[in-house]
């Protein structure tokens, strides 16, 4: 077999072998694993509103996926996409709540997007800074700037900005929405799914470009791979390293705005449920390659809407384990396909 | 005396490509025997084959008498096979007697170990066959010789009789070199057998007993080394006739290019590495600073490419045509008209990962010729890659899809001097090692368009640790020692005493020891 397919089937056969195990922790939970996936299946993709839900979950992961992939071309960790979610988000919220009604959604929006792309940027650039200028380690940096991420939002929305006896702040503008696919063309109606999975597309495709195709991802790649001969071929690799992170911490952002924006319209504590975290699967399960990422986003954005339809007959615990097998499986395995080729 | 080692048609086969084929060879008990033969010729397979590290796809393998199937190097060095590798298997935090030990404690996992005898019998080893080392200093303290010794000490604790060096000097200064072949002729004399790998073939008819030639995964030719001469050798290995030595027609320098006055540079640990180092490199002429590693070479070359460490201080001049180069960074350094190979090909020159196409541009790549967009000009880049692959004579099957790591050391390094050679507009060449690490044929190709470079008027500094190579291609040459230079000689001089070679290394080795 040739190397060539041999890295397509690995993804494959993992995710198949993820699917037995799942089965297996289903039937020992005490439910037919075979009737579970059915309904799965009808409810995640069986109808236009469970399409939508998909839809929408995917963008989040596609954009938190793509905060771990960026860095990662410059051979960074980014474990900070979680903390770089929550600050675009409550960023989002503050922005889409002060910004004055009578602005034309065409500018409001934009906005919104840009204050929350620019907060995570921010939070992913600090990590950057810490590594060029003191060397410290991106993972702990990120791990660390989680923490203090949460802490922020945390304090902020408890102490000033929450509504009394809520967990969440005043509703952003309606100028700010970013209108759903069911507003816009009457397409997976009710669901979340808005217009940014066609920014997010976008953004997706632009990196794919800007990696492989343009100059700046030529010196990008080339100072992550050989940081040493970069810079002998006059590339600046700190700098490289910075952009890198803000990108990553910007996508993030975007992925706050897709929540924030287009779904829920206001902050709310634990809204982004640790979905930072399921992008760093994202991005390995797709080699950090934008269009891969696209693929693997999907597949983790029907599990985890899959595991919240049957909740009725699986408890959510045994389906948060299934999970976390599934992510750690495909790991594995794409880790062992590496050492085969 | 019997057969220590005796392949007979041994193949191994890596998909459709035959690394070896057809291998028959045997090795005398009590004998130097040398393997020689350029990179990718199948010698290193054919050393993994005899250590266990692969399987044979077809043929026969007999040691000592008895045929064997190794299915791991454990298999390997129980049947008494010992390797040398050319990057050594040692643990840097560990001391001496325990590197030596690993892996044959004989004790139980929790028992204590039995260091005391050990070390006698590490210190006898080391008395006969002159490997004198401390056995209680720590492996990240010793020189690459002296690893090197450990590693032997190591085969010799495991009572290793047939013992594989590969490319054992590549690492080694001239005054170890003589010293590692003192220990594999007592090693010898003691009835060890010796499998030497290498490409250079002084070194061959200095030490080994007999040699065998590989080309194209075959084995050439199998020779009493007393009975062959140096290009008759290479001719073996190559396959034509090859020159050993380029021709080197004499310069007529211009003006002059780089002028270095009394640079200083001292590292951040403040140690000064380069004192008052003066030396000027005229447009059309080569200037050879010859040197042991370590007098100042790097810490020269960092300097004039910008890459000098953060905190290290420099001081005095070095100017390109009156502009300074000092403090500049390289992407700058290398619009002035300066053009640099450095000493470490692969963690300098190159991305490995990169296709060969990518790399001839790494660097380059913000020329605008090469650009359209926001990306590059593949057309452009396209006809600029053949043009350099069949100049240069690269040796590639796909240059847009292969990276850089499949090809050979010797092709590897054409990439970069082709790259390298070619920027437009350079004034200054500064070559550090550009034959390290490759083989003879792709020597005199590089040496030939070394030369044609000086032709074509370009200053050149090279910085080489083979003598050799310095007196081949050098119109002056600089002796650096403890980072000045100590003696030049002038062009009149390298002329006239570059008909007596053996007599010109002896006089220049004064000079840098």
């Amino acid at each position: 077999m040739n190397s060539k397919n041999l890295r397509l089937l690995i993804p494959l056969f993992s995710l198949l072998s993820a699917l037995a195990v799942g089965s297996l922790v289903i039937a020992l939970a005490g439910r037919d694993p075979l009737m579970i996936f059915q309904k799965m299946l009808h409810a995640t993709l069986g109808t236009p509103y469970g399409v939508g839900q998909v839809i929408f979950r995917t963008t989040t992961l596609v954009l938190v996926g793509l905060a771990v992939a960026i860095p990662f071309q410059v051979r960074l960790f980014n474990i900070g996409a979680e903390g770089q979610l929550l600050m675009g988000a409550f960023t989002a919220a503050m922005t889409g709540t002060m910004l004055p009604a009578t602005l034309p959604s065409l500018v409001a929006i934009p906005l919104c997007i840009l204050s929350a792309m620019a907060a995570g940027a921010c939070w992913a650039l600090l990590a950057g800074v810490l590594k060029v200028r003191f060397g410290v380690n991106e993972v702990i940096a990120t791990i660390m700037l989680n923490f203090i991420a949460q802490g922020i939002t945390g304090y902020l929305l408890t102490w000033h900005f929450a509504i009394p006896s809520t967990v969440h702040t005043a509703r952003i503008t309606v100028n700010t929405i970013i209108p759903t696919f069911g507003s816009v063309t009457g397409w997976f109606t009710n669901s979340p799914a808005n217009l940014s999975t066609l920014l997010t597309v976008g953004v997706a495709l632009l990196f794919l470009i800007l990696f492989y195709y343009s100059r700046f991802g030529y010196e990008m790649r080339a100072a992550g791979l050989q940081p040493e001969a970069a810079r002998y071929g006059g590339i600046n690799a700190g700098m490289h390293t910075i952009t890198a992170m803000s990108l990553g911490g910007a996508a993030a952002g975007l992925g706050a705005a897709n929540i924030v924006l287009g779904y829920k319209h206001y902050y709310e504590s634990g809204m982004t449920a640790g979905i930072g975290f399921t992008g760093i699967a994202v991005a390995l399960l797709a080699g950090a390659h934008p269009l891969w990422i696209l693929l693997s986003a999907f597949f983790f954005g029907c599990l985890e809407y899959g595991g919240l339809t049957v909740n009725a007959w699986i408890p959510k615990d045994i389906f948060m384990i299934i999970e976390a097998l599934t992510i750690l499986l495909v790991i594995s395995f794409s880790a062992f396909g590496k050492r085969l080729l | 005396m019997g057969v220590a080692v005796r392949l007979s048609g041994v193949s191994k086969k890596f998909g459709s490509f035959a690394a070896n084929s057809n291998i028959s060879l045997s090795v005398e008990k009590g004998t130097i025997h040398a393997l020689v033969g350029e990179n990718g010729a199948g010698k290193s397979t054919l050393t993994k084959i005899i250590y266990g590290i692969h399987l044979p796809t077809s043929g026969e393998m007999v040691i000592q008498g008895k045929t064997v199937h190794f299915t791991s190097p454990r298999e390997a060095i129980k049947a008494g096979i010992g390797m040398v590798h050319q990057h050594f298997m040692l643990v840097p935090e560990l001391s001496v007697v325990e590197n030596i030990i690993l892996g044959h404690e004989q004790t139980s996992l929790f028992g204590p170990l039995s260091l005391k005898n050990t070390k006698a019998l590490i210190l006898k080893d080391a008395e006969a066959y002159g490997l004198a080392l401390d056995p209680d200093a720590l492996v990240a303290s010793l020189s690459i010789g002296e690893q090197q010794r450990v590693e032997i000490l190591k085969l010799l604790f495991r009572q290793a009789d047939i013992m594989i060096f590969d490319e054992p000097t590549a690492v080694l200064t001239p005054s170890e070199t003589e010293r590692l072949f003192a220990t594999l002729r007592s090693l010898r004399d003691k009835g060890k057998t010796i499998i030497l790998i290498t490409h250079k073939l002084d070194e061959v008819l200095a030490v080994a007993d007999a040699v065998s030639v590989m080309r194209n995964g075959e084995i050439v030719g199998t020779v009493p080394a007393a009975s062959v001469t140096k290009p008759e050798l290479a001719r073996m290995m190559v396959g034509r006739s090859v020159l050993l030595r380029v021709t080197n027609p004499p310069a007529s320098p211009g003006e002059t290019i780089l002028n270095i006055k009394r640079l200083r540079f001292r590292t951040p640990q403040g140690e000064e590495r380069l004192h008052d180092l003066t030396l000027n490199v005229r447009a059309g002429e080569i200037y050879g600073i010859a040197g042991v590693e370590g007098n100042g070479q790097s810490e020269l070359l960092q300097a004039l490419w910008g890459l000098a460490p953060v905190g290290s201080v420099i001081s005095g001049e070095a100017t390109l045509k009156g502009h300074s180069l000092i403090g500049k960074k390289p992407a700058e350094i290398a619009l002035m008209g300066v053009s640099h190979t450095p000493e470490n090909r692969l963690r300098h020159a190159v991305v490995l990962e990169y296709t060969i196409a990518e790399n001839l541009l790494f660097g380059r790549h913000r020329e605008p010729a090469f650009h359209k967009g926001i990306g590059f000009n593949s057309r452009t880049i396209k006809s600029y890659t053949e043009a350099m692959i069949s100049d240069f004579d690269i040796r590639c099957s796909s240059p847009e899809r292969q990276p850089l790591s499949a090809l050979s050391g010797g092709n590897q390094q054409k990439v970069v001097l082709a790259r390298e050679l070619n920027r437009p507009g350079i004034s200054l060449l500064i070559l550090a090692q550009p034959a390290r690490g490759v083989d003879i044929g792709a020597i005199e190709t590089i040496h030939k368009k070394i030369i044609e470079a000086r032709k074509s008027g370009m200053a050149i500094l090279l910085v080489s640790s083979e003598l050799e190579e310095i007196i081949a291609l050098s119109t002056r040459i600089g002796c650096l020692y403890k980072g000045s230079i100590r003696h030049e000689f002038s062009q009149e001089e390298v002329a006239l005493k570059r008909e007596a070679e053996h007599e010109f290394e002896k006089e220049i080795g004064l000079h840098i020891t």
